[in-house]
Parts: structure tokens; sequence; C-alpha cells
């Protein structure tokens, strides 16, 4: 794209750009106590989207909030709280607790599901979503519906059949779906040498006869600018497109993993120049939006919004213990159920 | 009444629900103007279109996950693995996802869909298009398995399961599509899932059985009577999953004595939950120990005419353990 | 309701027995299981148990007699009870659960027609010691109902008792009971009269009522064969008669005929027991600890039934018309006891590891001294071993155990120079001594099986 075209982002109020920042703040400072609550012992694990802020922000301002169809990556904290979902709803999954919208409990932290904004369950083996999101977009289409359906993974998602069967759908179909690959370089510890033999994710596109891209996963506007065109083709009906944001991943997989062991702390430093909430900050700077006043009204307002929750969650009891035998089934009354068998 | 074989029972219905239900799709590998390998879905296509009847490329995993996600948005999709033998690739869409999405959303996502797939040997397919798959999901909380063997089974169960908000495995015996002819009512019926049928009645023993197992066992019980005055009760389990174990117990209340039959190897089948059961809740009824006979534990039925007659749950046999059950 | 006490089987082949002593009075309380009489067969005195809890009502075979099994010599009931009038004479000793009998019941011995088979001889011997199996569903009938399960007639396998079987009883029972009772029930000013006034009195001797039937006396053990009489003994020249025991008369007889059944040929060879010893050092402790003294004989067992294995004609029997081999290991071991020698039998000794052999010989062994030894553990054996050498005996020549083909002694063990490599040694030997009944075996077979045993012994693993 070239200086004289005009680009989505463009079309963002100063607003919407402040908003932006806000939600790149509020999920990174949330995102921050949670790795000490887990610390702490207050939380049993913790799965970070700590330098993915600019995709995660670009993709949730760039879908159609409730009506587009969206099965996250498990790092998209930041598109989850665009979408709808409060700190609050995120510290209490966290911890398990009742009043937990995602899975009362049931699953691990970072299994997004939220039903009001279309937010589609998540599970733990990576990649299955792919195909399943293929197939919301496929009904999408047969339905006449104008929704598009997201779906977030990380590049090691890609080494999976779930993915290339998902794709090889979408290019058949010509869906309206967008795949959003978060490239951060690791697959816990395995490096994207080691993932795949083509140079980009979006190289992959090709195979399946659908548009690949690739951006700056680290740039919010550059990304919002790739998340706008391809939602928006994909709604008019113009086909899929994979993309691949490339960003980076500076903490570890997870609570549960030592990243010491197979990159070197050079590696990371470097990549921390590159925080895409710095790079934001830069950008809002230039554009007058933001000064360090501001900054301190925002982190302010973040901290609170942290604060409540947290307390919020630790003080929420955990759901009954027979609630764990419920909802296996649905109630139907074409179901007889033997003495003792119950689903 | 109208005869049909088990085969017309799950065509007509099939056609009957896409007519019922707008939102039923049926997918899978040549079920569009080829009507399916063995011409389960003949006609639909020409009736409904490429909308409503798809064909997928040749990917099990996407099957299914592709139904998944279009429960999700408003479809009951039925979802055709063209053999029982190859849901494997698609296990784990199965077990870990449809399974489980209702659950772990604590019921803010169900998945409404159909899974057909034919199983069971006695067509020489080898141990590749003769594996009797049931006991692999039967074990999964989430999902419901069924396995009716008469068409009046396989009309009424359909019309129930498209109904159910929840995915439903739905076995169809292979060998048994164009043998078995049975009556169908013209009046409009469902039959509930988790309703086992009395398919004959008898004082003496009491057999458990689905699939090829269930005729085979009502030819050897047929004989038996004649011959020897023995009389077996007979149950069709129909639904494996919710188990009819009211109907079962009642039955064994009344002759003391049971066997299950099924094709399926035997360690690990249906077969051994069954018995785990009984033996659990009705040891005092007992006048003898639980028996049962499934198929030999090697991997599925071999190709050879002679193998598979050793490896099939055939009359003789039946009568066999049916006999040494009786005389306990 | 009284319990009838037969007198028991006491073998497989043993079809009366003894009674040498009643343990209790008439009157005197008993509990169920408590020891009530001793009884004889052959070589082992056994105790019977009481088969039920309550008082000895009547005692109806005097200590001395000997009667079949199945006979009824006794009679348990509540103190004070009256006696049964309709005792039978035997019972089926096959019918599960106690012997009851009432009084009103019609005398009923079970039936002749047998309901329930025999108990079957299994082919190894073994002899099922329960009755036929009851199933959860019979057991909880009878219970509910009430119901004695030996006075079913079982149509099941096994001669079992099936769950129809019970139903019919029940409806029976039912349909019994909806019937009128038999007139003698009623008392006698409700029973009708013949009807018929002033019949001729009787003036010829009454016929005396029924009474308990007396046991016929049995007739007294036949004496002795009579010795030839012998002179009054001379001055200086003093007797001392001692009666035969019964274990000393049935040795004697059991040697004679021995000896003139079997042609004995002998051969003998010695053993170098060193690696024996050694094993045995090094594991006694271990033994030790769970509970088992380690004695040579386990290893003397496992050598012969080795020789055995190599030479199976010498684990066989003798029949008119053929060689029998057995095809299992039931291994003799004479034990001396206080007034003679017993043979227990361990059944299928190959089956043992040492530790299990050893365990069962010294079990066996105290048991044998004791005198409680089953009798079925008297019989069956298929090759016997006496340890002859306990008492210094290097070597002999010990009699066949009838109806054996050999028999393998043991001499005692010392300490001898031998000859190894041209070189002197030191080592523990012991003779190893085989009789063996030429019908069957001849010298090479028997050099065999000796050799075999005697390098299993040698050749011991540490």
């Amino acid at each position: 794209m070239t200086k004289k075209q005009k680009r989505p982002s463009d079309e963002l109020s100063d607003e919407q750009l402040l908003e932006m920042y806000y939600y790149m703040v509020l999920s990174r400072k949330l995102d921050e106590r949670m790795w000490v609550l887990n610390r702490q012992g207050k939380a049993p694990f913790h799965i970070s989207g700590i330098g993915h802020e600019a995709i995660q922000v670009a993709q949730g301002f760039a879908m159609r909030k409730g009506h587009d169809w969206y099965f996250p990556h498990y790092r998209d904290i930041a598109t989850c709280l665009i979408l709808g979902v409060t700190p609050r709803h995120m510290m209490l999954a966290l911890m398990g607790k009742e009043g937990d919208i995602f899975s009362r409990g049931r699953q691990m932290p970072e299994h997004f599901s939220y039903k009001p904004a279309k937010i589609v369950s998540v599970s733990s083996p990576v990649a299955t979503a792919i195909p399943q999101a293929a197939g919301t977009a496929l009904a999408s289409k047969l339905q006449g519906k104008d929704e598009v359906t997201i779906v977030g993974f990380g590049e090691g998602s890609t080494s999976e059949g779930d993915f290339h069967e998902g794709l090889n759908w979408a290019g058949i179909h010509k869906l309206p779906i967008v795949f959003v690959c978060q490239n951060n370089q690791y697959a816990i510890s395995v490096p994207v040498s080691k993932q795949m033999a083509v140079e980009n994710v979006a190289d992959r596109a090709v195979a399946y006869g659908i548009r690949g891209v690739v951006v700056d996963g680290n740039d919010i506007l550059a990304s919002y600018d790739v998340m706008k065109e391809a939602i928006e083709r994909a709604r008019r009906g113009e086909g899929p497109t994979l993309v691949e944001a490339k960003t980076y991943r500076p903490v570890p997989h997870s609570t549960a993993d030592d990243d010491r062991s197979y990159r070197s702390r050079e590696e990371v430093e470097a990549w921390k120049k590159r925080d895409p909430i710095l790079l934001f900050e830069k950008v809002l700077m230039e554009r007058g939006l933001l000064d360090e006043a501001k900054k301190q009204e925002v982190l302010d307002r973040v901290m609170a919004q942290v604060e409540d929750a947290v307390d919020y969650a630790l003080n929420q009891p955990y759901p009954p213990v027979e609630s764990a035998a419920q909802g296996v089934f649905g109630d139907s009354p074409l179901v007889k159920w033997s003495k003792g068998v119950k689903g | 009444m109208t005869i049909k074989t088990n085969l017309q029972a799950v065509r007509d219905t099939l056609m009957e629900i896409m007519e019922r239900y707008d939102n039923v799709v049926v997918m899978g590998e040549d079920v569009g103007p080829r009507g399916g390998v063995f011409q389960a879905t003949r006609g639909l296509y020409e009736r409904f279109g490429p909308e409503r009847v798809i064909d997928t490329p040749l990917a099990e995993l996407s099957i299914v996950a592709v139904a998944i996600g279009m429960a999700l948005n408003g479809y009951h999709p039925i979802a055709e693995i063209q053999f029982a033998d190859f849901i494997f690739p698609a296990f784990n869409q199965i077990v870990n996802e449809a399974a489980r999405y209702r659950y772990r959303s604590n019921g803010a996502w169900p998945v409404p869909m159909i899974i057909r797939a034919p199983y069971g040997g006695g067509v020489a397919g080898g141990l590749y298009h003769s594996q009797s798959v049931e006991a692999f999901f039967t074990h999964v909380p989430g999902l419901y398995v069924l396995a009716p063997s008469t068409p009046k089974d396989i009309v009424g169960l359909l019309r129930a399961a498209v109904q159910v908000p929840d995915p439903v495995l739905f076995f169809e015996h292979k060998r048994l599509y164009g043998l078995v002819k049975g009556e169908v009512p013209e009046e409009y019926y469902e039959i509930r899932l988790g309703e086992a049928d009395i398919k004959r009645q008898g004082d003496d023993i009491t057999v458990v059985a689905y699939g090829l197992a269930l005729h085979e066992a009502i030819k050897a019980a047929d004989k038996l009577s004649e011959q020897e005055g023995i009389e077996a009760e007979i149950i069709d389990l129909r639904s494996l999953v919710p188990l009819d174990l009211d109907t079962i117990y009642e039955s064994l209340r009344k002759t003391s004595k049971i066997l299950i039959v099924h094709e399926d190897n035997q360690t690990g089948g249906w077969g051994a939950e069954i018995a785990a059961r009984i033996a659990e809740e009705m040891f005092d009824w007992l006048d003898a120990p639980v028996m049962r006979l499934g198929g030999p534990d090697v991997p599925a039925v071999p190709y050879a005419p002679p193998f598979e007659k050793w490896f099939l749950p055939t009359a003789d046999k039946i009568e066999a353990k049916m006999r040494e059950l009786a005389e306990y | 309701m009284a319990i009838l006490v037969p007198m028991p089987q006491l073998g497989e082949s043993v079809v009366e027995g003894t009674i040498n002593r009643w343990l209790k009075k008439e009157g005197d309380p008993v509990e169920k299981l408590e020891p009530l009489l001793e009884v004889a067969s052959e070589k082992v005195d056994t105790e019977i148990p009481a088969p039920a809890s309550g008082v000895l009502l009547k005692i109806l075979v005097p200590e001395g007699e000997t009667v079949e099994a199945g006979t009824v010599i006794a009679i348990i009931g509540q103190p004070g009870e009256p006696l049964p009038t309709n005792i039978p004479k035997k019972v089926d000793l096959h019918a599960v659960g106690a012997h009851e009998i009432t009084a009103e019941a019609p005398a009923e011995p079970a039936p002749a027609a047998e309901a329930q088979p025999p108990t079957e001889e299994k082919p190894d011997g073994k002899r099922r010691r329960r009755g036929p199996k009851v199933t959860p569903v019979v057991a909880r009938m009878a219970a509910e109902y009430g119901i004695d399960l030996s006075k079913v007639k079982g149509t099941g396998k096994g001669g079992r008792v099936t769950k129809k079987d019970l139903e019919a009883y029940i409806k029976q029972m039912e349909a019994a009971k909806a019937a009128p009772p038999p007139t003698e029930e009623l008392p006698p000013w409700e029973q009708p009269g013949s009807g018929q006034l002033f019949q001729p009195s009787k003036w010829e001797e009454e016929e005396q009522p029924p009474a308990v039937e007396k046991p016929k006396p049995a007739a007294p053990p036949p004496p002795p064969p009579a010795a030839p009489p012998s002179p009054p003994p001379a001055a200086g020249e003093e007797e001392v008669v001692v009666p035969l025991t019964r274990m000393r008369r049935a040795i004697a007889e059991h040697m004679s005929r021995s000896v003139l059944t079997s042609p004995r040929a002998a051969t003998f060879m010695e053993a170098d027991l060193s690696r024996v010893l050694a094993h045995r050092e090094a594991h006694k402790a271990a033994f030790a600890e769970r509970g088992v003294r380690l004695t040579l004989t386990p290893y003397f067992i496992m050598a012969t039934i080795a020789g055995l294995k190599a030479v199976p004609e010498a684990n066989a029997v003798f029949r008119e018309d053929a060689i029998v081999l057995k095809k299992y290991y039931h291994i003799g071991m004479a034990v001396a006891v206080p007034d003679g020698l017993v043979v227990p039998v361990i059944r299928h000794a190959d089956e043992y590891s040492l530790l299990g052999l050893a365990r069962k010989v010294n079990e066996v062994a105290e048991r044998a001294r004791a005198g409680k030894l089953l009798p079925d553990e008297l019989s069956g054996s298929t090759f016997s071993i006496t340890n002859h050498g306990v008492f210094g005996s290097l070597f002999g020549l010990p009699i066949i155990n009838q109806p054996n083909v050999g028999i393998l002694g043991f001499g005692a063990i010392q300490k001898r120079v031998v000859v190894i490599e041209d070189a002197i040694a030191i080592r523990p030997m012991i003779y190893l001594s085989f009789v063996f009944d030429h019908r069957v075996l001849d010298g090479a077979a028997a050099d065999k099986f000796l050799a075999t045993v005697k390098k299993t012994l040698e050749e011991w693993e540490e």
C-alpha cells in the first residue's frame, strides 16, 4: 500500500485510536497481573498474550462485534476484551471461580467462550478450530448472511492436518473466512525453522487457492489495515485470506514453561525494543494524541480495572462440586435414561 | 404398512428429514450425484441441490469438523463417514470437540449433529471395510451411540436423532442394508433414544444383541425353541448409549440368565460394560454367570470367506452359547 | 427339629468306619463343629464335628461298632425334645445342608432316586468337598422362602438346584399348604371314629407301639487269627504280649502283601551333596523369614521328580494287561510316627517351588506325627521316598509302597574321602537306594532313574 491509497486505518478517529491504545494497555496489565497471581500461588495456570497486543487489538477493531464469528487463539486476551469479555471474566476464569462465563471452572484459563459476542469455546488441542471455523463460514454463506468468521492460531498449529483441511475447504467453497496466524517464532520451544520449510506461513495459502498476506504483527495500524481489508473482502464474497502477523513472544509459552533452555536473553531483549505498545505510543505521540499525563491517565484507568477484577475474583467461591457432573448432554424428551445411567 | 429394506429405511428417512427441516444438510464423500457408495443418499442431491447435499473432500477430519462448525451456526448436519473403519482421522474432532463442546462451555455451545457410518462385516470387506467401532465411542460422555438393525427401528430412531441437541453416532450394519426387510408403519412415529426392544419373548434365557448378531440370535432362538424347547428372550438394544438397563433388568428378573452377543471384538466391547453393570446391580438375580459372545480378538474381519464365517456372530455359534446358558 | 448325625465317608474308597470313642454323652450340650466322636478307618483316626448345635439326644451306635458310611449314628436336638419316631437308617451324604428331621413329616430318607449325583472324582483324583453350586438368585429365594435346598430336586448342571427348580418347588409347597391338613393332624375328639360299635375285644398279646428303632448290635470284631498255643513260659524266660495295634496290623499286612506282589530288585548309587548343602545354607535364613524351616527333604523330592520325568515307567502302576504311566506326581514321603510308620502323600509335588515344597513337607510331617492326617492324604501316591538315613542307616532295602513301582531311600549323609580328578577330596556323600518292581523296570531303566536323581542333586544350582 502506498501513501497515496486510503488505508482503513486512516478512517480511524482519534477516539478510536486512543481506545485501541487503552485496550493494549488493559490487556498487558491484566496479563502481567495474571503472571504475578500465578507466581503467588493464586492461579494454577496462565498462558499469556504479552507482545501480541497489536495484532489482537487490530483484529478486534476490524471485525464486526457480535456479528462476525470468532474462534480465538488462546492468547487473544485483548481481542476478547474488545468484544465484550470483562477483566472480571478474565480473572474468574484464571482462578476457576463461580461466575466464570467461559466454562464455569471446567476449562483452563484463556479458553475463551462468550456466546453474546459469538466467541466460540476454545479447546486445548490446537488447530481443531480451523476446519470448524470453515464450517461456520460455510453455514453463514449457505444462509446468505454477511457474517465473516475469523479464526486465530499460532504458527505451530499450521503443521496440524486440521489446518490444511480447513484451508482446503475454504478454498474449494470460497468461504467468508479470515485465518489469522500470529507467528511469534516459537511453538513452546520449537523455533519456526523446525516447524516449516517455507519462509512464511502465508506462502501456504497458494497451495489451497486462497489469498495469503504477511504483516508486521507488532505494528497495530498495519495489522488493522490487513485485517480490515481481509474481513471486508470476505464479507463481499471475494473469498478467504490467510493473514500471517509476524510477532514475538517475549515471555515463556505459559506459566509452566522455562524458556531459558531454548533461546538467548539477547534475542528477547532485542524484541522488547519492538514492543507493540511502545511502538504505538510513539505513533500516538507523533500525532499529538498522547503525552506522559495521558499515558498515566490511561494507566490509572487500567489499573483500577485490574485491581477491581482481581479483588472480585479472589472473593468469589468455586462452583459447587456437583456442578461438574451436570451438563454433559442437553435435555430432550426424545432421550430416555435408565436408572442411574444419566449423562 | 410398507415393506422396506434397512437401506431404504435410511434413505427414505433422510429424504423425509431434509423435507421437514430446512437446517438439515447431508455431507460426506460421494453423497451427491453418486448417491453414496451404498446408495444411502440416492435422490437427495437431485431434490435438494448442492447447498444441502455436499460432496466433501476426502478428509474425514474436516467432514466432521466442518459439520461441527455448521452445527454451531444454525444447522443440524448429518455427516457421513463412508466406512466406519475410516472414522479415526475424525476421532479427535468427535471425542475432543463434538462430545465436549457443550460441557466445556457450560452449555453455551451445544453441537447438534449426526455422524452416520456403515459398519460390520459379511461383505468380503476385509480388515478395513468391516470394522465395528462403537466401543470407542460408547466410552465417551457426551456422545449418543445408536445401532438400529431393522427398518422400523432405523426410521424411528433417525427421526428422533435429528431432534436431539447433541452429537449422535448412527451406525448402520452394511451387510444388513439389503438383507433385512421389515414393515414400516405409514403413520408418523418416533423411537426415543435409550429404548431397547424385545424382538422375541421367552422365559428361559435373555439374549442382548444388536446388528448382525441380533438377526443371527433370533435365528438361533427359533431353532432352539423348535428343537429343544428352550425359549430365549431377545432384546435388541437399538441404542448403545443411552443403555436401556430397565428393559434388560426386567427380562433378567424373569429368566435370571443372560447372554450378550455382539460382532465387535469381545475384549472391551460394549458387552463388557453391560456385563459389569449386571454383575454389580443384579447379582442377586443371577442363576448363571453373565455370558458374552463377541468377535475374536483379532484386528477385524479377515477377507477370505472361511475367515469371515469364523469371525462373525453366526447363528450356530450363538445357538451353542445359548444352549450352554440354558443348561447351566 | 432334630438333626441326624451320619457316619461320614472317610476316604474315596472307604465305605465304613468304626466308632472309636464318643466324646459326648447323651444329654450333653453340643456346639456346632465341636468334635463329637472319634472314628477310625484303616490307618487313621478322625474326629467328627457336630453338624449342629443343641443337645446330643441319642447315640444310636455304640463305641467299637463298625457301620457303613451314611448310617445314622446319633441325633442332636433341643433339650427335652422328644425323639422322632421315624429315624431313617441311612442318609444321603451328598445332600446340601444339615439332615433335618421333623416329627410329623413322613419318614423321608433322602430320595433313593438320586436327585444329585454322587460326588464326582475329578481326573486328577481330587474329590469335590463342597455340595452342588448354589447361585445367587437361588440362595436369595431359598432364604426368602425358608427352603432347605437339600429337599429340592435339582435339574441343573451337576445336579444343582436351578431357579426354575426352586420355583416349581415353591409352587408345590404353596399348593400343599392350600390343601386341607390330613386327618391325623386333628385332635382326637375331632376325628371321626369307624362308626362300628361293639367289636370283639382282643385277647392275644397286643403289639407294642412302634418304638425308636434300636440299632442292631454290630458283630464283634473278628478275633485275631489264633496263634498256635504257646507253652507256658518257663521260669527265667519271661514274655510280654503286646497286642497288635491297628497300625501295626495294617503295616504288617501291607508289607507282606507288597513283597508277595512285586519281584524286587535294587540298585545303589552315591551322590555328592555339597551343592545342595551350600544352597541350603544360603537360603535357610530367607526361608526362615517366611516361616519355613528348610530341610533336605524338598531337595530330595525335587530330584526324585526329575528322575521320574526321565524314566516315566518309574512313576507307574502294573496292571495285568498294561503298565499305566501316571502323568502326575503324587510323592509319598515315609514319616516315622510314635507307633510305626505312615506314608503321607504330597499331591502334584512337581508344581511346587522349593519354598512351597518345603512348607508342604513340614506341614504334612507335623500332622502325620500328630495323627491328624486326612484319609485322602494316605493314598494315591505314584512314587514314594524314605529318609531312612535320619537314624544313621547308610543304605537299605525299603519295601515298595503298593501300588507304586519303586521306592527311593536316602541314607545318612557322611563326610567321606572321595577321589575327584585324581585328587583326594572330602565331600558330604549320601547313598541312594532304589528298590524297584522288576516286572516294570529293568536294571538299565532303574539305573537311568537313579543316575538322574544323583545328577540333579550333584548339579544343584547355587
